[in-house]
């Protein structure tokens, strides 16, 4: 057996190391995912002092591969020997942490942040921090883009004198001179401070929020926008609005548009880190604000947040609130010019019902409905359709069905497939709510059409929603209605509406009982085995072992037995294969 | 399965969602700058006499005031609004544009705090967001500048007082700083090519009469280009920025700063890495040329650059690459080339090969170039060992007619410069292959030995642990 340290003249380092050197790339690559099985074969020592060395000397290479180095490293403590030896790993980390592309960086920093982890604090102390530093004080942006994100994670295990000299680490690159760091430290901003004393916070922390809040680059203090919310949380109420709200305030009104969709994008996470209070007088203004923003994006995002921002509303106030700064905003929605501002809204809108109660939804939010039901956009009536159910709980959706009918019929017609897949999935919920009369009178013929659509998907879909239908109406409501018309389709001249009766009957067959199954589908299955086209006779082969579990024996060995046995013996070798698996599951052999 | 044949759904108009089709319904937008809120009073200028109209001595304080009228903003996404003060504004800054071209001593220290004010209250502006996610350069249309009218104009004025005789640099370095360069350079991004044209004009006249803000500019496109490359893959105004430094670099002094040189392999090189290289690829590759010709040392790092970056699986990329590549070779010096060879003909070698005939008969074009023959003739002993597996094999296998047709004239070629080398190799071909493949049986044999060991340790550690 080889030694525990590994088999010196089984695997000698060079040969190994040749295949990392391997001139195609995709063997390298290949090579160096499998790095932890070279690692075994070296064993710890000679993996500390041979293979690492060689890994961090020779970090030029693809990307890829550096990339997949990078993960690697990030799970290689035990190859070297434990805890113990972890801060060997350091330096090829350190080299991929410097390097240009980001993804092969951001995977190095995780790594490091892992490993970080792995270290005692005397180790962090000794060998992680000042990598932290190098990192920090590195000559490219790329390494101090890097230490960014390696401050939190050493941060709360090393002595205070430590402690302050990564804090000022952090502070000389928020203010760094490329914006490509600045970027990468206001977005750990919020990250760091979770881990500072809360003195550190208002003391080093604030200032920083401030400054890279008014940077004079956007991308800038969009991120500061995230960190603000964080720091927001960590701050006592009564510090909120010394500290930090004049800054939100100023970004809530940026001139950029990209700071404001982001504030949108935050605003319930900055609500919740709030409170109530800051909520009331300053929010809700910013909010309207956002809602009338100049720019589609802005509104856009904020129309997502309406549902939301009105649910975390004080309770005592909500209702005020709502009615009276916030619905007069929606109202304007609704007819806005652009179109990805009314879906958003209509993704949402359905759900101020249940907050606003019966009597304020008939009389304010139902006119809203109607018209976003009548909207050009496919996509603001398939929203509002979809949220049906929040409404039906409130009102009940006869109120709505005029408006509905119309709504749904255009959009069970659209061009496009995908607005039609939508809708269909949307039809038993719908069936529920307006009852078997209205479902008949109105929509029967829609469900009928969406079986001979032209895409394979529409089909499918729509009969799974039939076998939906008849979970909620009945067997004997699928036996006066559905039934007759999709066996009616079995003597179709198109083979893809023959194949339609078939799996049709697939998904309908066990709702609808032994009886109906027995009686009505079985013949017309039976009678397809001698079609033509190969598809459909191996489809016949696939049905019948489907609905096999709902005949009763006797059916099974007269009839369907001896249509198996024939098929068996198909030309087609499809037909064959699935004749023979469906008779030795239905055990007819 | 005829009668499916017959009568199965017509295929055209089955997918609705596709990008075209999304695209076509869209209409083509003019979008004005994000500042714009609806105004709500229509605006009033007063009407001013012309400039030619009052005596001399009243001509600076009129200047002014137009010039403050000027900083007047109009909302262009309304057409109807305020025609008649938006003709105002546009003839005013017609005669303005007249009056610094043939006017003289109008330029009063006074004067320049104005024009600056004026163009920076005009051209700085939020630009407004993009369809960027779908957005292709290539192919959709641009989204214009609804403002353009006085936005043209504008521009006009500035460059006209920027090459003025009387404009004096050591004055308007006040007014014209690094925070105004910084705004104007963030405007490259407008997807406007025709304000990026005027934006490219202004920032080669600042640079070239601002001595102090030189470094700065440079420094400030490194970081747009760094932040294209590695963050946002989304900046309008890559080639414009390129042919500003191509004509920047031609001015640089030798031997090169490590700064130029840092800025060659750090930024322009990653350049190439980008999806959307063909928008900018011609200027970034006059660069690049403009680098080798100051400076021929650079040659090898700038090929390593290329294959470092070298597109493995868009072919459209990979026939620019080979465009530049020969770009270079038409102005490399032997010395130079002798140190990259072997890695450049190993690329080389696998372009031929590709299956991409595009590819192929970009890469294969190389030996209708006497200077490129020349030195694969000098240097031909390394060269055809490199290449000759890749073309014997293709000469048999390419599906592409003419590719086999260019690759049986490269053999040729290569006979006649060293035949006995040829033919050795020719020879070789078949022990050479067979080699190779036992070599990669070897490696997988290592690789079970390897697994089997791994396995072994596996069932090792997990009797270890048993607790006692």
């Amino acid at each position: 057996m080889a030694g525990a340290e590994g088999d010196d003249s089984l695997y000698p380092i060079a040969v190994l190391i040749d295949e990392l050197r391997n001139e195609d790339v995709q063997l390298r690559l290949n090579s160096i995912k499998k790095l932890s099985t070279i690692a075994l074969a070296l064993g710890v020592e000679r993996t500390r002092t041979e293979l690492l060395p060689f890994l961090t000397d020779t970090i030029y290479d693809e990307d890829e591969v550096l990339l997949a180095l990078a993960e690697q490293l990030g799970s290689f403590t035990v190859l070297v020997g434990g805890p113990e030896f972890v801060h060997n790993l350091l330096p090829p980390l350190e080299s991929l942490a410097t390097v240009e592309e980001t993804v092969v960086r951001d995977k190095a920093v995780e790594s490091l942040r892992k490993i970080s982890q792995e270290h005692s604090p005397v180790d962090l102390e000794v060998h992680f921090v000042p990598l932290v530093k190098r990192l920090a004080s590195g000559d490219w942006f790329t390494s101090r883009t890097s230490a960014c994100g390696l401050f939190s994670v050493c941060y709360p295990r090393v002595s205070s004198s430590v402690k302050a000299d990564i804090r000022q680490h952090f502070r000389t690159l928020c203010s760094d001179d490329t914006p490509m760091v600045r970027r990468a430290a206001a977005s750990k901003l919020g990250e760091f401070a979770k881990v500072l004393e809360l003195d550190y916070v208002k003391s080093d922390i604030i200032p920083l929020f401030t400054a890279l809040a008014s940077d004079e680059q956007d991308s800038v203090r969009l991120l500061a926008v995230e960190a603000g919310v964080s720091i927001a949380t960590l701050l006592p109420q009564e510090d909120l609005e010394a500290l930090v709200m004049a800054t939100l305030r100023q970004a809530a009104e940026d001139k950029s548009w990209r700071v404001r969709y982001m504030v949108a994008d935050k605003f319930s996470e900055l609500q919740k880190a709030v409170g109530p209070e800051i909520t009331k007088t300053d929010l809700v203004p910013a909010f309207q604000n956002l809602l009338k923003d100049c720019e589609a994006e802005v509104r856009a995002a904020a129309a997502n947040k309406v549902k939301v921002f009105c649910e975390n509303l004080p309770e005592d106030s909500r209702e005020t609130i709502i009615m009276t700064h916030i619905l007069p905003c929606v109202k304007e929605l609704v007819s806005d010019t652009n179109q990805h501002v009314k879906s958003a809204l209509a993704s949402v809108i359905m759900s101020l019902s249940t907050i606003l109660g019966k009597d304020n939804t008939v009389e304010h939010l139902l006119p809203l409905f109607l018209v976003q039901l009548k909207d050009e956009c496919p996509e603001v009536r398939l929203n509002i359709i979809s949220n049906l159910d929040c409404v039906n709980e409130v009102i009940g959706i006869r109120q709505l069905s005029q408006s509905l009918l119309p709504a749904i019929v255009e959009l069970a017609e659209d061009a496009k497939w995908r607005v039609r897949l939508a809708i269909i999935e949307y039809m038993p919920l719908l069936a529920g709510q307006l009852g078997v009369e209205f479902f008949d009178e109105k929509l029967n013929s829609l469900c009928m059409a969406w079986l001979i659509d032209h895409v394979f998907a529409i089909r499918e879909a729509a009969t799974c929603n039939l076998m939906k239908l008849v979970e909620k109406f009945g067997a004997v409501w699928a036996q006066n209605t559905i039934v007759p018309k999709v066996l009616g389709m079995a003597n179709d001249s198109n083979y893809l509406h023959r194949m339609t009766t078939l799996f049709c009957i697939n998904a309908l067959s066990e709702v609808c009982g032994q009886e109906i199954t027995t009686k009505h589908m079985l013949p017309v299955v039976l009678k397809m085995s001698t079609d033509q086209v190969a598809n459909v006779r191996f489809n016949v082969a696939r049905s019948l072992q489907k609905i096999g579990p709902v005949l009763d024996s006797s059916a099974l060995q007269a009839e369907v037995k001896p249509v198996l046995e024939k098929l068996a013996t198909d030309q087609d070798m499809d037909v064959k294969y699935f004749a023979l698996e469906a008779i030795s599951v239905l055990a007819l052999a | 399965m005829s009668s499916a044949a017959t009568t199965a759904p017509s295929v055209d108009k089955v997918d609705g969602f596709s990008r075209k089709s999304v695209r076509k319904t869209r209409q083509r937008r003019a979008q004005s700058s994000s500042q714009f809120r609806s105004q709500d009073k229509p605006i009033e200028l007063v009407q001013l006499p012309l400039l030619k109209d009052v005596s001399a001595q009243e001509q600076p304080e009129l200047f002014l005031k137009k010039l403050q009228q000027c900083c007047t903003l109009f909302d262009f996404l309304d057409t109807l609004s305020d025609l008649k003060m938006k003709e105002y504004k546009r003839s005013t800054l017609n005669e303005l544009v007249d009056y610094v071209t043939l006017s003289r001593g109008y330029l009063t220290e006074q004067t320049y705090p104005e024009v600056v004010k004026m163009v920076s209250y005009n051209i700085f502006r939020t630009l407004p967001p993009s369809d960027s996610n779908e957005f292709d350069p290539e192919e959709d249309e641009p989204t214009l500048e609804a403002s353009w009218p006085h936005l043209q104009l504008i521009y006009e004025f500035f460059i006209r007082f920027l090459e003025s005789q009387e404009f004096q640099p050591s004055v308007a370095k006040k007014y014209i700083d690094q925070k105004f360069v910084l705004q104007l350079l963030e405007l490259f991004d407008s997807e406007d090519p025709r304000e990026r044209d005027c934006l490219k004009t202004v920032l080669h006249r600042i640079y070239g009469k601002f001595l102090g803000l030189r470094a700065f500019i440079r420094k400030q496109i490194n970081n747009i280009f760094l932040c294209f490359v590695y963050e946002t893959e989304h900046f309008s105004g890559v080639a414009e920025l390129l042919e500003i430094l191509g004509s920047i670099i031609n001015g640089f002094a030798l031997p090169l700063k490590a700064e130029h040189k840092q800025f060659l392999v750090k930024v322009l090189l990653p350049l190439h890495s980008v999806k959307s290289l063909s928008l900018f690829h011609a200027q970034l590759a006059y660069c690049i040329v403009q680098f080798l010709e100051k400076d021929p040392t650079l040659t090898e790092p700038v090929i390593r650059g290329l294959l470092k970056f070298w597109p493995k699986t868009c072919s459209q990329k990979e026939v620019m690459f080979l465009g530049e590549l020969e770009e270079i070779l038409d102005v490399i010096e032997p010395t130079q080339f002798v140190k990259i060879q072997e890695l450049l003909f190993k690329q080389i070698a696998r372009c031929v090969s590709s299956p991409h005939f595009q590819v192929a008969e970009r890469a294969l074009y190389y030996w209708n170039n006497e200077y490129i023959m020349s030195l694969i003739e000098e240097n031909s002993s390394v060269i055809l060992p490199i290449m000759f597996a890749s073309l014997y094999r293709i000469s048999k296998e390419h599906w592409n007619p003419a590719i086999s047709a260019l690759i049986y004239n490269v053999l040729k070629a290569f006979m006649e410069m060293n035949s006995a080398l040829f033919d050795e190799l020719a020879a070789n071909y078949k022990s050479d292959r067979q080699r190779e493949r036992k070599k990669d049986k070897e490696r997988e044999d290592l690789w079970r030995k390897l697994e089997d060991l791994e396995l072994r340790r596996g069932i090792q550690n997990s009797d270890g642990v048993i607790p006692t």
